[in-house]
């Protein structure tokens, strides 16, 4: 024992299990990040995710600059703002990235996903999920006679909600994209 | 004009006009159409290593010891996969070192062809970049970028994979002022808002101190003596971290020691009391805070750093600036002068003399023996032995020495220290020492060792002898794995699980077996004898210092603890200025 009378740790926590992610707020975050398009830029992107522990709720990539060689990766997340500060400069310090904006937090944005809905049944469950469909602007892109395939784009809560709808009425399969996003304004 | 040469080609001419004269690697058959090329000319040096971790482990000694890049080439598969300990490491470390790793041909990629990896893959999360080139016209520009990369923003390794198919057609060659370089531009200057911020702080400060790391000394010479500067006219204190040493010489008045989890208890109680923390290129690593949420509570904390994901990752700043080290000093230095040079000269009397208190304390005293090696007695030799000596350079292995060098070993010069801290390599310091002798030929290397991380990487003895590297491996022998055991005494009930080695080889033999001179010492009596016969033979020496087997490296804290609840010395502080041949630092 130390000849100045100091005790040995007097908290059993350790320094690795201080942070209870859940004790904080969790925010919700879109972000866009604008890459080189080159190989293997979204297993970066993913990794980073991945090896760091961060969550990716949805993620979306395509190039969107043929000449300049420039994809958007859009990624929702989530995490503390601590958590979410650590993702954007972890994202911002990798070599082919050139831009990351935070959606949520530089201002109003447009957020829409697409998604297509296969839903089998027949009779009166047919004639509801056209009724259906039609409030929710959903489109018929397919269809059999105990089957459609709907195409609808909005906000992922507007998918949830027509999902759900969907279900009791025989929903066989869902295929969505993911969230796609602008700033709104001029710039 | 453009000049047309195969991938081969480029690569040794892409090396050649960036300034390198020394590569280490070790060939293979994809490898071989560079390694032809090579053969073929006289402006680059190649180290052949033992293994190819060993090549990566001397790639960052001799960056980190001249301040440019390491350059490594390996063959394919096993080749490349050999030098992922060492690309970690140069992450961990912030050590600029460019990979080559030659590739099974375009066309054979994916077949699980004979030495194919997916080392794009799997080398990924351990560079700061890395590059498959698919297409020979791109190489060149490719090679140049990497340069860029490995060396600008917060220094780290790069890696380029370089099938063999493109090593062998022939291609256009960008010239390195061609090369496309301009996306990749961190931000040097610091906001000069935040920089006044500080110096409004630094004015006032009662209790500040200075904590500096490895960012200062990759940031280059300015940096350094900026930081100099920045202390002898401020006169506040200063500490580093373990990759932070010799960027403030040892020998400074205000030179605090280390600090950390073996950090010096003046240092530690200095961080915790502080009312301003200005941490200038170090980040905040677990073994420096301790226990987070007690962690230097009653100050406010500046925080200058190159890498904007360094700030607030772990400990919240209240003035965080993004910026090379050099760059923010400078403007800091201006802003403080141009405003009157003023500090608060009542609190810094106070603080020194609380400072004074603490360093009474003596932390590093230990209780020393006349019949057997202590391993702090053995590096207070050892220093005593070699101080002064501007070409000393000291390398290490990772575990107890380690600290125990950092404690009792003084810098007084940067680049003068290499050794594995984010990391934690265990057979670092044995390749390191031959990196760190390749660049300055005529300088004293010396690798202080244990017996069991030296034994990871014995191997390069052959490279140190067949260039006639005159490396100096200091063993601290303890026949035990000291700081596993150390953990395993203070945590697990002395169960010594597997951390004791039964069946080491006869270092002397060992040392024999590779063309060097072996020299053991048991007894403290002979050890300056032994020490000098090492100084003096001028070739490779495996020095076999047997040490007390049980020794514990403090001041310790605890993990889970904050700064000021170290465990001290089993000395005891009072008993161990009394006891004759206590050597007190």
């Amino acid at each position: 024992m130390s000849p100045l009378n100091i005790k040995q740790g007097t908290s059993r926590k350790s320094a690795y299990d201080l942070k209870d992610p859940n004790a904080d707020v969790i925010e919700t975050h879109t972000l866009a990040v604008i890459v080189t398009n080159e190989a293997g830029v979204l297993a970066r992107v993913i990794g980073l995710f991945s090896g760091r522990g961060y969550n990716i709720d949805s993620l979306t990539v395509a190039e969107i600059d043929h000449e300049g060689h420039r994809s958007r990766i859009t990624v929702v997340t989530t995490g503390t703002p601590e958590v979410i500060q650590q993702i954007k400069a972890q994202l911002g310090r990798m070599v082919p990235v050139h831009d990351v904006h935070d959606l949520t937090e530089e201002g109003p944005s447009v957020e829409r996903e697409l998604a297509l809905f296969k839903v089998a049944g027949s009779g009166d469950k047919r004639i509801e999920m056209l009724r259906l469909a039609e409030i929710f602007r959903a489109n018929v892109v397919d269809s059999t006679l105990e089957s459609f395939i709907f195409e609808m784009t909005g906000t992922s809560e507007k998918i949830d909600a027509f999902a759900d709808l969907m279900h009791p009425l025989g929903l066989v399969e869902v295929a969505r994209t993911g969230v796609a996003a602008l700033a709104r304004g001029t710039t | 004009m453009t000049r047309q040469m195969t991938g081969a080609e480029m690569v040794v001419q892409a090396l050649i006009d960036q300034g390198v004269d020394t590569i280490f690697g070790y060939p293979g058959g994809a490898a071989l159409p560079i390694y032809d090329e090579l053969f073929q000319q006289e402006k680059i040096k190649h180290i052949l290593v033992r293994h190819e971790q060993g090549a990566a482990h001397a790639a960052e000694g001799y960056a980190r010891s001249t301040g440019k890049p390491g350059v490594v080439l390996v063959t394919s598969g096993p080749g490349a996969t050999n030098t992922v300990t060492g690309l970690t490491d140069a992450l961990l470390d912030s050590v600029p070192i460019i990979v080559l790793s030659a590739q099974v041909p375009t066309f054979m990629i994916g077949t699980d062809a004979f030495q194919e990896a997916d080392t794009i893959g799997i080398t990924r999360p351990c560079t700061k970049h890395n590059y498959l080139v698919k297409d020979t016209d791109k190489l060149a520009g490719v090679l140049h970028e990497a340069f860029h990369v490995a060396t600008n923003g917060r220094p780290g390794p790069v890696l380029i994979d370089i099938p063999k198919d493109v090593q062998f057609a022939k291609g256009k060659y960008t010239e390195k002022n061609k090369a496309s370089t301009g996306h990749y531009a961190p931000k040097l200057k610091g906001d000069i808002d935040a920089i006044t911020d500080l110096v409004k702080l630094m004015e006032t400060a009662k209790r500040p101190i200075i904590y500096s790391g490895g960012g200062v000394i990759n940031s280059g010479d300015s940096a350094t003596a900026l930081l100099r500067d920045l202390v002898k006219e401020t006169n506040f204190p200063i500490t580093s971290t373990l990759m932070g040493l010799g960027a403030f010489p040892a020998s400074g008045d205000q030179w605090m020691g280390m600090l950390g989890m073996h950090g010096l208890y003046e240092a530690n109680m200095a961080m915790h009391g502080c009312d301003l923390m200005i941490n200038i290129g170090a980040r905040f690593d677990d073994r420096i805070t301790g226990r987070i949420d007690a962690f230097s509570p009653k100050s406010k904390k500046a925080h200058i750093d190159i890498d904007p994901s360094s700030i607030n990752k772990v400990i919240h700043v209240d003035v965080p600036i993004i910026g090379d080290v050099a760059h923010v000093l400078e403007d800091m230095l201006r802003v403080w002068k141009s405003r009157g040079r003023k500090t608060n000269a009542d609190g810094l009397a106070k603080w020194w003399s609380q400072i004074e208190d603490w360093r009474a304390v003596r932390c590093l005293s230990y209780k020393n023996s006349e019949k057997v090696i202590k391993p702090q007695y053995a590096l207070q030799r050892l220093e005593a032995l070699t101080k002064g000596r501007k070409d000393r350079y000291i390398t290490t292995e990772v575990g107890q020495h380690q600290m125990w060098a950092a404690q009792y070993l003084g810098f007084e010069d940067p680049n003068r220290w290499m050794t594995s801290g984010g990391l934690g390599t265990m057979g670092y310091g044995c390749p390191a020492s031959i990196g760190v002798q390749v660049a300055h030929p005529d300088a004293l290397v010396i690798n202080v060792a244990g017996e069991a991380s030296w034994l990871m990487n014995m191997q390069e003895m052959g490279t140190a002898r067949q260039y006639d590297l005159p490396v100096k491996q200091f063993i601290l022998n303890n026949e035990r794995l000291g700081m596993v055991r150390q953990w395993q005494d203070l945590l697990h009930g002395n169960r010594y699980s597997q951390s004791w080695s039964e069946a080491l080889p006869d270092f002397m033999l060992l040392a024999q077996a590779f063309g060097a001179k072996g020299i053991t010492c048991a007894d403290p009596s002979d050890l300056d004898d032994a020490i000098m016969e090492m100084l003096k033979h001028d070739g490779p020496v495996v020095f076999d210092c047997l040490v007390e087997k049980h020794e514990n490296c403090y001041p310790m804290i605890p993990s889970g603890a904050p700064h000021n609840e170290m465990l001290m010395g089993d000395a005891g502080v009072a008993d161990a200025i009394g006891t004759t041949g206590a050597v007190l630092v």
